[in-house]
């Protein structure tokens, strides 16, 4: 057998890349073999793994969303899929968790900013420089859509208050705290403890500058309960948020959401 | 007063209320969550709620930074 565009056929002796494209993709015109691009005359052997592409074309929903049932298996992935989850701030931590979570074939993420991309976000922000002066959710909705055009979004670019977190977050299955203001960081936890009982938490403390990796950890409060950070590193004068650290941070806390959705650690 | 403060014991004079401790801990009582004894207590409570020997409190305490 061997794997052509993620999807298991029949190997026989003899067979090329052109003949698979034939079959299968006859506008192909870049043959990729075992990870490296090949001939169209290039011999396949049995276990290969192929991908015939069309360059410029975009694949449709349905397809994206069969190369991550294929690259994560079906039962992950159907999990992933139907899972909502909202983004709290869409600073360095939050659009960077967006990204993993898009490319992951997440199903619905509620997206909240009130802020406008400025120059001074791109030093860890994952903004683009054309994208100065739009609205955070707007910017973030066009860059998520080209990374997977399958995922839905919804946007909330109101100023939040902790008497509106319930409203507008208390049926997601996982809320992640990526605010940059210590004030809004500890009102939604207190908001989540109190209000939203059903809400697992991913939240975030302490990732600025450039200290060590390894102090940035993933600690259980409660159960379905999770803060991410090393405690201590507040970002200020001297001590800026840079792209590298936040970044550890951000991917503990998207690794740790989906680990929840996947039920291998306790939700709520 | 014997009060245990994120699972350690800990001895404080002159504490009577999570204002007061969280002043003698020198914590910005906005950037934390207090629960007592199992209970999360608002920020507006911070004075009225009263500390008395061996309280169990848990002081979540967040930075800036996202």
């Amino acid at each position: 057998m061997i794997l052509v565009n993620e999807q298991t056929i029949p190997f026989y002796k003899g067979l090329t890349m052109a003949d698979l494209a034939a079959a299968h993709t006859p506008a192909a015109d870049i043959f990729i073999l075992n990870g490296f691009p090949v001939q169209a005359n290039t011999q396949i052997n049995d276990g290969d793994s192929c991908s015939l592409i069309q360059k410029g074309v975009i694949p449709t929903s349905d397809e994206i969303d069969a190369l991550l049932t294929a690259r994560h298996t079906p039962g992950i992935q159907k999990k992933i899929r139907a899972s909502t989850i909202a983004i709290l701030g869409l600073g360095g931590l939050g659009s960077a968790v967006a990204g993993a979570m898009a490319k992951i074939g997440i199903g619905k993420m509620l997206l909240s900013d009130y802020d406008v991309v400025e120059p001074s976000n791109l030093n860890r922000q994952h903004y683009f420089v054309d994208q100065i002066g739009l609205l955070k959710t707007h910017a973030l909705q066009q860059n998520l859509l080209r990374m997977n055009p399958s995922v839905s979004l919804k946007l909330i670019d109101e100023r939040l208050t902790e008497s509106r977190l319930p409203q507008l977050f208390g049926k997601v299955d996982i809320l992640i705290e990526c605010f940059d203001d210590p004030e809004m960081k500890a009102a939604t936890l207190r908001s989540v403890l109190t209000g939203m009982k059903q809400v697992s938490y991913v939240g975030s403390s302490g990732m600025a500058g450039f200290g060590d990796n390894n102090t940035v950890l993933t600690k259980k409060l409660y159960p379905g309960i999770y803060i991410v950070g090393d405690e201590i590193s507040e970002a200020r004068p001297g001590m800026g948020l840079m792209a590298p650290r936040v970044g550890i941070a951000a991917h503990h806390m998207a690794n740790q959401t989906l680990r929840i959705l996947l039920g291998d650690v306790q939700g709520r | 007063m014997n009060i245990t403060v994120n699972g350690s014991n800990k001895v404080f004079q002159d504490i009577f209320s999570v204002t007061d401790l969280l002043k003698t801990l020198q914590l910005p009582p906005e950037t934390v969550v207090v629960e007592l004894n199992t209970i999360i207590i608002q920020p507006d409570s911070y004075h009225s709620a009263k500390l008395v020997e061996g309280d169990q409190v848990e002081i979540i305490r967040f930075v800036g930074g996202g």
